[in-house]
């Protein structure tokens, strides 16, 4: 039993008069203790979504449904009420945001910020919160943390404020750390000390982290397993390794396709996948990546295609995969005469 | 190289931006050295790259070149004219010879205008074309030029997606038939499989129409793709220039190494094996840049002499300009790399002077 366990999630924005929009559509995967899990994926293919509803924030309103399972340890988070929902919520899930400045209250000091975890969570007050909360951001790699836990959000660079955030979230040693994109608004160089920084603390305290990230190079530096989101479904799931190498969605190898690679040689052309997520086909009409798709054949329309599983738990959700390098498909045997 | 080669040239360019205090009066208190000194020139037909993290400079440098910000003091000649001395009237009409592009397309482009009235506005400003039907034919290859389809004209931006819009952006550059085009983060608020179409997009544009760029973007990746010389800077100036292939293959800077080594590489055998230069801390403020080598308070490579008190200039080590004082024996590996403490950077306003940051933590840990 995993640690985590999402089951055929589905979230459904409707509005009247207008038709409904599946952000999430039948997504499913694990996390397991002590693994890094990634959801990977461009705008709009629904991976914020996913950790979202998993933590139970999407906003309340009247058209939002939200279907399937998410099993935390043996709980479904999306059945429990919002008290008990808050109880698990930082002490054993935590999560990271993209921008730390609006996810921090902009007019609250830092140090309160952190002992409000550790006050709610672990029933820690006065001098004792404060100590731990400067061991946390100590721990976290932001110097001279007694003087930092008087300042605000603004007297902190972007760096440092992520640091910030990553310290609150592992104030309660969370057993599941969701990060999502929690580098892209930082520098290369910053990218680097936070990734650093995310790798030591899975390695070191066995926390799991499910990681919502665009960026495939960040994938191939810390991901165990990846799932490859287009369109609200998962289209490939894969160990790091092997979905590099040889990737079987068509929509894997076009993404690869388009990054440009700094260690590439110079004059090489992109290949980009034509078309924008805009043109993409309701899934019940058959594979959403169809009309972009450089390898659609006739029976990519009429249903959507099923997922596929192969060996060492890969799959993907194509009728017609790229082949794998270096392999032709067996030839059939003769029969000898 | 003959002179003549040269489209822009850059020399000892500075923007500095006043900082200003007080209630009635202001008086100006500091300022941000946001470019200090930049040297450097583009050929014809040949992009050069701008890299740097942000806070560098690298977009007010993008801007002084077109005189959008005014250069404090240096010079900026554009085939020959001097741009900084040139009267307002006769920049107008340069400027036809040189546009920008944007980063977010939907900011840059006005939501109440229709595409061809964007890109109309141009042409009519400049007195191309004889009347609407001749301005119309330009438009439309220049349409065809960027990959958009003819009934695009009648629409507004938010019809668009993020990479037809950044097209349109593009055509409003190339429709007054530039010859130097800036692009400041042309991609970057782009998904990848987009990024890649409008980076070959640019690439075949210059192919077809011989267009100089400069682009500047902190995505390393992106740039060492489309550029033929790479700069990266650092607090306003330039530390390294070399040819995109060599950028990588040899960075003879610590923080082009630095840089180089933060980049994921999307491959997982590649970032198994290499090695991060992880830099301690955060950029310093260019409002009270560290004395000597800027980059001295980060530098894994940072030595006791010449470091902290000298400002190196950038110098010629083969193809390459690099301004660091050591570069060759840390290249020949003679000096070794030792750990830097992470210094404390106060956000501005603070007053913690430079000087208390400083070289190595452990006097004997380098070589």
């Amino acid at each position: 039993m995993s640690l985590l366990e999402v089951d055929d999630l589905s979230v459904t924005f409707a509005r009247r008069g207008q038709r409904p929009v599946h952000a999430v559509d039948g997504v499913s995967f694990s996390v397991d203790a002590g693994e890094v899990v990634g959801l990977v994926g461009e705008s709009g293919c629904g991976k914020s979504v996913t950790s979202l509803a998993i933590m139970g924030l999407l906003p309340k309103q009247p058209g939002l449904r939200v279907g399937g399972k998410a099993v935390f340890d043996g709980t479904d988070l999306l059945q429990l009420d919002d008290r008990s929902r808050r109880d698990i919520r930082g002490r054993d899930i935590a999560m990271i945001f993209q921008d730390p400045l609006s996810s921090l209250n902009p007019v609250i000091p830092i140090g309160l910020q952190v002992t409000e975890v550790l006050t709610r969570h672990r029933g820690m007050k006065g001098d004792a919160a404060a100590k731990e909360a400067a061991a946390l951001l100590d721990r976290v790699g932001i110097p001279d943390p007694k003087r930092r836990l008087k300042e605000y959000p603004h007297q902190l660079s972007g760096g440092m404020r992520q640091r910030a955030l990553i310290a609150m979230a592992v104030a309660c040693q969370p057993r599941l750390l969701i990060a999502d994109e929690p580098t892209t608004a930082l520098d290369v160089t910053i990218q680097a000390q936070i990734l650093e920084l995310l790798k030591e603390l899975v390695r070191d305290s066995g926390t799991a982290l499910l990681m919502i990230t665009h960026d495939l190079g960040v994938v191939a530096g810390m991901v165990d397993t990846v799932n490859v989101l287009y369109g609200g479904r998962v289209v490939e799931t894969a160990r790091r390794r092997p979905l590099f190498r040889e990737p079987r969605h068509p929509y894997t190898v076009g993404l690869l396709g388009s990054v440009p690679r700094l260690d590439a040689g110079r004059g090489e052309k992109l290949n980009p996948i034509p078309g924008s997520v805009r043109d993409l086909l309701p899934w019940p009409d058959g594979c959403a990546f169809a009309p972009r798709c450089a390898r659609r054949i006739d029976d990519c329309v009429g249903q959507p295609p099923e997922l596929v599983h192969t060996y060492d738990g890969r799959s993907y959700r194509c009728v017609n995969p790229e082949p794998v390098p270096g392999t032709v498909p067996a030839p059939r045997e003769e029969e000898p005469a | 190289m003959s002179d003549n080669d040269i489209l822009v040239e850059v020399r000892d360019l500075k923007v500095h931006f006043p900082i200003k205090r007080g209630v009635l009066f202001d008086r100006v208190v500091g300022h941000v050295k946001a470019v200090d000194g930049v040297d450097l020139s583009i050929p014809r037909g040949k992009t050069y790259g701008l890299v740097g993290e942000s806070g560098c400079g690298k977009s007010t440098l993008g801007r002084a070149l077109l005189q959008l910000n005014p250069p404090t003091s240096g010079e900026v000649s554009f085939d020959g004219v001097e741009l900084t001395t040139l009267p307002p009237g006769k920049l107008r009409t340069m400027r036809r010879r040189m546009q920008m592009i944007f980063q977010d397309p939907m900011s840059s482009l006005d939501p109440r205008q229709n595409v061809e009235s964007i890109l109309t506005e141009g042409l009519q400003t400049h007195g191309i074309g004889t009347d609407r039907t001749d301005r119309r034919r330009i438009i439309g290859e220049t349409l065809d030029a960027v990959g958009l389809p003819r009934w695009a004209l009648s629409r507004y931006p938010h019809e668009f997606s993020g990479g037809q819009r950044q097209r349109i952006g593009i055509a409003r550059a190339l429709v007054l038939g530039p010859e130097l085009i800036v692009a400041d983060e042309p991609v970057s608020a782009l998904d990848v499989s987009i990024q890649a179409q409008v980076v070959n997009l640019l690439d075949e544009l210059q192919d077809s129409l011989g267009l100089t760029y400069l682009v500047i973007a902190h995505d390393l990746a992106v740039v060492r793709h489309i550029s033929d010389t790479v700069g990266v800077m650092y607090l306003g100036a330039l530390v390294e220039e070399a040819p995109s292939d060599r950028l990588y293959t040899e960075p003879l800077h610590p923080y082009t190494r630095a840089l180089m080594s933060a980049v994921p590489v999307p491959d997982p055998d590649v970032e198994d094996r290499r090695e991060r230069i992880l830099l301690a801390g955060d950029l310093p403020s260019p409002a009270n840049p560290p004395s000597g080598c800027r980059f001295h308070t980060r530098c894994p490579w940072a030595q006791p002499t010449r470091c902290a008190d000298e400002r190196p200039a950038l110098r010629e080590i083969g193809a390459s300009r690099v301004a660091c004082h050591f570069a060759e024996r840390i290249a020949s590996g003679e000096l070794r790399p030792h750990q830097v403490s992470v210094q404390i950077v106060r956000p501005e306003g603070e007053g913690e002077s430079p000087g208390v940051v400083s070289a190595p933590s452990e006097p004997g840990s380098y070589v």
